[in-house]
């Protein structure tokens, strides 16, 4: 079974080892690596390794400064910051995680078959991706979670909404590329059907665009999530979110300015982690620069 | 004998990269006259271009260096020359045209614009006198309605179109010597016939040297008065071009002519020259043809060829020209 | 005339992607959850009075209807009447949309006059110190939550340096100048008060740098790629053999090839700088539209939420449009 898998995916497979080769002499792709992990492995041990239980309520110690036990120090009912800041963690990362699935399944579905059935389809759907792009991201977001209503699930679906076109855009442009080559030819004079070709040539040519794409938006993504939550579209309380608590944070600024430090620095660096690993794997996989 | 226009000495130069240092030139030793036309041919990467550059320094440092020899133009070292006199030099005594008149030309300013810089840079002239010049110099590369081209911007133009406002703007400011590196290898034959014949036409009567570089054995029979052959990063035999063409004496050389096929010889199969150009990172000991050669004999793997004058003007690269005496020696150890 | 066809061609290209804008914005109303009627009429309201005002709002007519209603409102300007502020949305914009302009302008300036001109020497002294420093403060800027920022700028600035106000267009005891433009930083000059002018001008010189540092991360980036790019191409070669001075090279032949990808970013910055002032407005309570649209989240007010996001969107589009046309005047080769 493995033995199959392997040989009909040879060269992925190498292809694959190349990329980990190339990216392990590259700084950036190193150092945003390591980010990544480093912030994947808080969120998913975040429960076991937290100092404290991020909802609880603790109201003698309330806005502590960092110290000893606390090292992040306290919010207004007493809970421990650095426990929050490392829960905030699984939630700013599952939210990225769902949209840049969401968004980038979606979106390179609607960009292959647009760019594959070219012509009028194509016409229709760029334009209506043209129509969602007309929108700042922020506002649109904004707008479409205040009408669904503020909640962690309709942020996902607001920003996923948001970021459909930019997948699309991008998967559409290469679809045009690639229905050129003379394999898909081959393919329709044996009689593949659209979305055959669609699923099975288009698409898998695609995949290494939009894991750059994703890992960018990734990045952008726990930005605007954080942004809606700041402004008190997203997560509601008491989940600690990077971005409420800062809004919360905010109040307490001028005597307490630990509360709104921290989480914030924590996006800045998980952001600029999914940014540095994104763009040095862009330049990796660019063809040009590969030979 | 009158001092030569442009000689170059012993030219080494060298690109540092990521593989290794390759020695794009070395030993490279050549001269132009006043007025004449010398081409220079040699296969793809054997450093034609990396030559024609060097002149100009045009090489970009990082990755590349001249790292030996002399290049000397009327008396001077360019070599030695401050970044401002080269300056001076560069599209004013001594000028170039490339390849690919497509990507040559600015997109974004028009022909006049490109032209008129070049004139106003390196000669003391107001703006209408420098207008009149571009004219009078499109019209000398037959343009037709030179005052409508100044006006057009490159993409408007047609390759060969482009290739002439090159030879127009490089010799507008009177060049002793130009530098043509593959002039014509890009555009479509008709239109390389017209062009070559504009630019013959036009140094000849101007009395500019040209160093015409090509890969086209056929182009430069027809052109040139004298013929430089270069191999993986050196000369290998310099003479008339009716002297190289008529009796060549360089093994690379022969193989070279004997591989155009041609109607009149009645032979089935392409001469090809066995084996393939070295790498220049690691090139062969002693000569660098010598892997490929039929001829090879004992110093040819350990001493680089100098060049031998077999007949006067002729000199070739290969120990085959030796003198008996030194024949004899080599024989003998 | 060539460009006049082409800016025509643009423009009826935008046509369907501005009703497609209305379209959009008009389903999320109605997705809203909430009796509009209720909510205008108010707590105390009798079911009569309630569905009087529902058909008079003409919200018992069929979807398609009621787009349409929609859309002739919006032509006359007719943007929706604000639950907080009982007043028609279009009022609202008007009054707080210079704030935002003054302060949008002013970050579009420092985003340029340092942006452009940080990319060419990054591109000019590529891998030296000087890139290596631009490039770091470039991943940082888009990777920074404004919000963040413009708090950590507040806690130097304003609480520990004291150098800096911390909120507001100026100081509370001032009046504002005699409206002019609505941009104080001119309204003050016109009226010769310069002490006026040099409040303003500290008011605003933390919320623009925060404003401005995302987009001039992102400007830097933009330049510093496309004059290396640009570098490397033929017709650079051959300037450089015709003894054109470097820093003519950099500045005439490159730039003005570079200007194209640039002009693009920076329109579209704009743009998106409309979305970074919600979060820079509200962090130093700037009283403009992003405040604004803020306040009217928290206050449930979704006729002013909804009319903030269609003027918004028809500003990007047409800035877009803006910067296809400039295009076209900079890039001769697409005039055809």
């Amino acid at each position: 079974m493995l033995d199959e898998f392997r040989r009909q995916y040879a060269w992925q497979i190498r292809e694959f080892f190349f990329t980990v080769k190339l990216l392990r002499r590259n700084p950036s792709a190193v150092a945003g690596f390591v980010i990544i992990t480093g912030m994947v492995a808080m969120a998913l041990t975040a429960p076991v390794l937290a100092p404290y239980n991020p909802i609880q309520i603790s109201l003698g110690e309330r806005l502590g400064p960092p110290g000893g036990a606390h090292w992040f120090g306290t919010d207004e009912l007493g809970r421990d910051i650095l426990t929050r800041v490392m829960y905030g963690a699984r939630i700013s990362l599952w939210i990225g995680v769902l949209v840049v699935a969401i968004a980038g399944g979606l979106g390179a579905v609607i960009g292959a078959v647009s760019g594959y059935l070219g012509h009028r389809v194509d016409n229709l759907i760029m334009r209506a991706m043209d129509v969602v792009l007309s929108f700042p991201p922020l506002v649109l977001a904004m707008a479409l979670a205040a009408a669904l209503g503020p909640s962690l699930n309709n942020a996902i679906l607001a920003v996923a909404f948001v970021m459909i076109p930019k997948f699309a855009r991008m998967v559409r442009g290469e679809a045009l590329a690639v229905k050129e080559k003379q394999f898909i030819a081959a393919a329709r004079a044996s009689g593949a059907g659209s979305l055959w070709i669609v699923w099975h040539h288009i698409l898998p040519n695609c995949f290494s665009s939009v894991i750059v794409l994703g890992t960018l938006i990734l990045g952008e993504t726990i930005l605007i999530a954080a942004s809606l939550s700041f402004i008190g579209l997203g997560t509601q309380p008491p989940t600690p979110e990077w971005g409420a608590m800062i809004s919360v944070g905010r109040k307490f600024l001028m005597d307490q300015w630990w509360y709104a430090t921290f989480p914030g620095l924590f996006i800045l660096v998980t952001v600029i982690g999914f940014n540095i690993f994104g763009d040095a794997l862009r330049d990796v996989l660019d063809p040009r620069i590969r030979r | 004998m009158s001092e030569p226009l442009l000689e170059i000495r012993n030219l080494a130069v060298q690109f540092f990269t990521y593989q290794g240092t390759v020695r794009a030139l070395e030993g490279v030793s050549l001269r132009v006259e006043r007025g004449e036309i010398l081409g220079l041919v040699g296969e793809t990467g054997c450093g034609k271009s990396v030559l024609a550059r060097s002149v100009l320094r045009l090489i970009a440092d990082p990755p590349g260096r001249i790292t030996d020899g002399e290049i000397l133009f009327k008396g001077r070292d360019l070599i030695k020359l401050s970044r401002r006199e080269m300056r001076r030099i560069r599209g004013n005594e001594i000028s170039m045209i490339f390849q690919e008149p497509m990507s040559s030309l600015n997109p974004v300013f028009t022909v006049g614009n490109q032209m008129q810089e070049v004139v106003a840079l390196h000669q003391a002239v107001g703006r209408d006198e420098a207008r009149r010049i571009c004219v009078d110099m499109l019209r000398q590369v037959k343009m037709p309605d030179p005052d409508q081209v100044l006006l057009k911007y490159p993409h408007e133009l047609s390759g060969g179109m482009r290739q002439r406002v090159m030879i127009a703007m490089e010799l507008s400011c009177r060049p002793d010597l130009l530098l043509a590196d593959e002039p014509t290898t890009a555009l479509d034959v008709t239109v390389q016939a017209q062009v070559l014949a504009i630019l013959e036409g036009i140094t000849r009567q101007r009395g500019v040297a040209v160093l015409f570089i090509s890969h086209d054995l056929g182009v430069v029979a027809q052109l040139c008065d004298r013929v430089a052959v270069m191999y993986a990063g050196g000369i290998v035999e310099t003479a008339t071009a009716a002297a190289i063409f008529a009796a060549p004496r360089h093994p690379y050389t022969r193989g070279l002519l004997q591989a155009i096929p041609r109607i009149d010889e009645g032979r089935e199969a392409l001469m090809v020259i066995p084996g393939t150009v070295p790498s220049l990172i690691d090139p062969p000991r002693g000569c660098r043809f010598h892997p490929r050669c039929g001829h090879r004999f004992q110093p040819c793997d350990r001493e680089p060829p100098p060049f031998y004058e077999p007949s006067p003007g002729h000199r070739v690269a290969c120990h085959l020209h030796a003198g008996e005496d030194q024949k004899r020696s080599w024989s003998r150890s | 005339m060539r460009i006049l066809s082409y800016i025509l061609k643009r423009l009826i290209y935008l046509i369907p992607v501005l009703l497609g804008v209305t379209l959009l914005v008009f389903i999320i109303s109605h997705a809203i959850p909430g009796d509009p009627a209720r909510m205008m009429a108010g707590q105390k309201a009798s079911r009569e009075a309630i569905d009087n005002l529902r058909h008079s709002m003409g919200l018992d007519r069929p979807l398609p209807e009621q787009y349409l209603q929609y859309l002739a409102g919006l032509v006359q300007g007719d943007l929706g009447f604000s639950i907080r502020n009982q007043r028609p949305v279009m009022e609202d914009m008007l009054d707080f949309f210079p704030a935002t302009l003054e302060l949008t302008l002013v970050s579009m300036v420092v985003c340029v006059s340092v942006g452009i001109p940080l990319g060419i020497i990054s591109a000019v002294r590529r891998n030296r110190p000087i890139d290596h420093a631009s490039r770091v403060f470039s991943v940082i800027g888009v990777s920074m939550p404004v919000f963040w920022l413009g708090l950590m700028l507040l806690l130097l600035f304003y609480r520990n340096l004291g150098w800096l106000p911390g909120s507001g267009r100026l100081d509370i005891g001032l009046d504002p100048p005699a409206h002019v433009t609505g941009l104080y930083l001119i309204d003050t000059l016109l009226e010769g008060s310069v002490g006026k002018f040099r409040n303003a001008l500290l008011h605003i010189l933390l919320p623009a740098f925060c404003l401005s540092y995302v987009y001039l991360a992102i400007i830097t980036r933009i330049v510093r790629s496309s004059m290396i790019s640009v570098m490397g191409l033929d017709f650079i070669t051959t300037a450089r053999a015709n003894g054109i001075a470097e820093t003519v090279i950099t500045l005439k032949h490159c730039l003005k090839n570079s200007l194209i990808p640039t002009v693009t970013i920076t329109g579209l910055s704009i743009g998106e700088l409309l979305g970074g002032a919600i979060l820079t407005e509200t962090i130093f309570n700037w009283p403009g539209m992003g405040k604004y649209v803020v306040d009217s989240v928290n206050f449930l007010d979704f006729p002013a939420l909804m009319g903030f996001t269609l003027v918004v969107s028809f500003t990007y589009v047409m800035i877009n449009l803006a910067v296809d046309v400039i295009y076209a005047f900079l890039d001769p080769q697409i005039r055809y």
